[in-house]
């Protein structure tokens, strides 16, 4: 690893309930993200791959273990320069825009909160940026598609510049042509803007289009760390990565083939 | 014809513009969009109608009933209806139409006060308690079951009692009891709201509690509080009533209607119309009110909207 880590876990963990109750969503997780590095978590439902960036995120304020980002210890409660560096684009565009705002207002909300000027020309250039004509800018969200609405959502995200991007499943709510357009846009974006992300996902070949490294998660535990070229080798060691593989090796090499020609 | 649509397509195309070149366009088209859809409602026109009516009486209340509604003359006690005495008199010979007019300003005035006091203070209460949760939530409910466990006009009594009687303590009286239901359907609706992907992501943006509860939960809270608080209008003027009736409310000689409705109460068989005139003032603008509230609802969600 060249670049040295932007973001680094030291046995994360999180647990929900207690007593006869307490579930373990995440165990003792360890891992690097170096700057510019784009890096997948994948596993089944369950496997505790959102929860770690809910912990990473600021949303999720019971956890332990340590956390530096940017070279900043950080503790559950973040500070507003936190949430300028680190930005999440949520699964659902359906539910993480605000029904009774236009689009015009949800980006200019984190404009607001962090006391940015000039925030008509930045709205301007963050739609053009995800490939969104000007003129949506004053439609809700009902009026868009979900791909639309998901452009909006990672408008918003960038438009505080920041420097990391954690990515919940950005693409499985929406359908097979369109999530292959987000991802492009997303790699487009990573391009211009030299982001580092963290992207969860249980498709493979959405994890290995994206990213260098990544890791494969079951039940709250990471089970295996490896590079994408690794996995492209087929050549995972642990025996769960290996089922994860078959499992969706069925429709893998066909969703590979078409993510690749529109890239 | 033609000469007169001309500018009015080019108003028209600009407020329905599907791509708005302002702010300011936009919000203006977004409240024509919500004007077309409230016309698109006849029941809610009518409502508005009847409010704006009420309004408008209010208002001109000397120049629609000239004479005044204290003009007692005893020699002409309890007349039925008729051309001279539109709605009949009372039992001290003061004009009903007169009365039931301008009883509409203080009618309007109690209403709007306690509107304006209780729809803020339940709405805050209610989402800050659905909002933060645990111990404030807990401190905050059992104050509203408080509120609660009393009958409304009895707890409004009690504050009268203390306060003392009059029209402004009598609306300090009944927005004290009216608020706790606010409470509720807010608090209920912000629970919902409070784990919401939207809501995370403004919290990630590093907004402010206050921010959020403010700009992005109260907005979604409003439209079921404002149909409350239409539905609440005749609780309103019935407590009011009531207070007027034990002699705590408006004092004699008001012409509030709840205060009329009781005092003709004891010539309710033999002259009905005492009694009946200002009751159906009552009725139609609890009426009006639930009818503009209906459609204020349809109007607030640009979901209902096409």
């Amino acid at each position: 690893m060249p670049s040295p880590a932007i973001l680094s876990l030291r046995e994360l963990s999180v647990s929900f309930g207690r007593g006869a109750d307490l579930v373990e969503a995440v165990r003792r997780l360890t891992f690097d993200v170096a700057e510019g590095e784009w890096y997948g978590l994948v596993g089944e439902s369950g496997s505790g791959k959102s929860t770690v960036l809910r912990a990473i995120s600021g949303l999720l304020l019971h956890w332990s273990g340590g956390m530096v980002v940017a070279g900043e210890p950080q503790r559950p409660r973040r500070t507003r320069r936190f949430h300028k560096l680190l930005q999440m684009v949520f699964q659902d565009p359906y539910g993480s825009l605000h029904p009774r705002h236009t689009v015009d207002r949800a980006l200019s909300e984190p404009l607001a909160i962090h006391r940015i000027g000039d925030a008509d020309r930045r709205i301007d250039r963050a739609l053009v940026d995800v490939g969104l004509d000007p003129s949506f800018r004053y439609r809700f969200p009902h009026q868009l598609s979900g791909g639309q609405r998901q452009r909006v959502a990672i408008a918003r995200a960038l438009i505080v510049e920041p420097r990391i991007l954690l990515l919940d499943e950005p693409t499985s709510a929406l359908d097979v042509s369109v999530q292959a357009e987000i991802l492009n846009l997303l790699r487009r974006l990573r391009g211009e803007h030299g982001l580092t992300a963290i992207l969860v996902s249980h498709n493979l070949a959405v994890v290995a289009h994206m990213c260098e490294r990544l890791g494969v998660m079951q039940n709250g535990e990471m089970v295996e760390e490896m590079s994408v070229g690794q996995l492209r080798a087929a050549a995972p060691q642990h025996p769960y990565t290996r089922k994860l593989l078959t499992a969706s090796g069925g429709y893998d090499r066909q969703v590979l083939a078409a993510v690749g020609e529109t890239a | 014809m033609t000469a007169y649509s001309v500018p009015q397509v080019r108003w028209r195309s600009w407020l329905l513009s599907a791509a708005p070149q302002s702010r300011i366009q936009a919000r203006l088209g977004n409240l024509y969009l919500g004007w077309l859809s409230f016309l698109a409602n006849p029941l809610a026109l009518v409502g508005m109608a009847i409010v704006v009516a009420l309004l408008l009486m209010a208002l001109f209340a000397p120049l629609l009933a000239p004479g005044s509604p204290y003009a007692q003359s005893l020699t002409e006690r309890l007349l039925p209806p008729s051309s001279e005495h539109w709605f009949g008199t009372d039992e001290l010979g003061r004009d009903i139409y007169t009365r039931v007019v301008h009883g509409g300003r203080v009618t309007l005035t109690i209403v709007l006060l306690v509107a304006i006091i209780v729809a803020p203070l339940g709405l805050a209460i209610g989402t800050a308690a659905g909002y933060f949760g645990g111990l404030l939530d807990t401190v905050l409910m059992r104050i509203t079951d408080i509120f609660l466990a009393f009958p409304r006009l009895i707890l409004a009594l009690a504050f009268v009692a203390a306060l003392g009687p009059g029209i402004e303590n009598a609306v300090i009286a009944i927005a004290l009891t009216a608020w706790p239901p606010y409470a509720r359907v807010a608090r209920a609706e912000t629970m919902t709201l409070r784990e919401s992907d939207f809501i995370s992501a403004v919290r990630l943006q590093g907004a402010s509690s206050m921010r959020i509860l403010v700009r992005h939960v109260m907005p979604l809270c409003l439209s079921s509080v404002i149909i409350r608080v239409t539905l609440d209008m005749a609780g309103i003027i019935l407590t009011a009533a009531g207070l007027g009736f034990l002699g705590l409310g408006a004092q004699p000689p008001i012409p509030e209607w709840g205060a009329m409705v009781s005092s003709g109460r004891a010539f309710l068989l033999d002259q009905w119309w005492v009694a009946t005139i200002p009751g159906i003032a009552i009725f139609v603008v609890s009426l009006g009110f639930n009818l503009l509230g209906d459609g204020l609802r349809d109007v607030l969600d640009p979901k209902q909207r096409r």
